[in-house]
């Protein structure tokens, strides 16, 4: 399984509330 | 190690290059940085570095543990510190976990006997680890 990461903090945040989950964000600086 | 990842989190990546603003409004100074924020946005858990699975895992279950924390949801993140401290016990997070399952009893119970308990856990299964220390003014 993969993950699906977002890139947007805002939206996430939303979708967050929504579900009712935290949100785990990977600040990174790894080639994309 | 994704699936935990998709059941428990709604996960976002933020590059460097990309979003310096957002490492900024994190307060981010290096990679990798791992944030466990809660639905209000309020921050409930960091960790920096690189760590291998049977570290990362468990830094994970302390961030939800921590979130449930935070919404003063004792009883679940007693359980939840509690699980932690159980599967994991050889992970650097382990003591920490026990540490805060005996305050998220307290917290739920107003049991004083809680604290003590978990000092007494922490001394003698962690005796090296800086929160049996934080823990030592518990003992009875």
């Amino acid at each position: 399984m993969q993950i699906s990461w977002l890139k947007d903090a805002d939206a996430a945040l939303k979708q967050a509330a929504q579900k009712q989950l935290p949100l785990l964000l990977d600040f990174n600086a790894a080639p994309m | 190690m994704a699936g935990f990842v998709t059941q428990n989190f709604i996960p976002v990546k933020i590059h460097v290059k990309e979003q310096p603003k957002t490492f900024e409004r994190f307060s981010v100074q290096w990679t990798p940085t791992l944030l466990v924020v809660d639905p209000a946005g309020s921050e409930r858990h960091r960790f920096e570095g690189y760590l291998p699975v049977d570290e990362f895992l468990p830094q994970l279950e302390m961030g939800l543990a921590q979130a449930a924390f935070g919404r003063s949801q004792f009883a679940d993140a007693e359980r939840r510190f509690q699980d932690l401290a159980a599967r994991y016990p050889h992970s650097d997070v382990a003591p920490e976990a026990l540490y805060w399952s005996g305050v998220s009893q307290y917290k739920a119970t107003g049991n004083g006997a809680a604290l003590g308990e978990t000092s007494r856990q922490l001394t003698k299964q962690y005796p090296n680890s800086v929160w049996t220390k934080k823990a030592s003014v518990w003992a009875g």
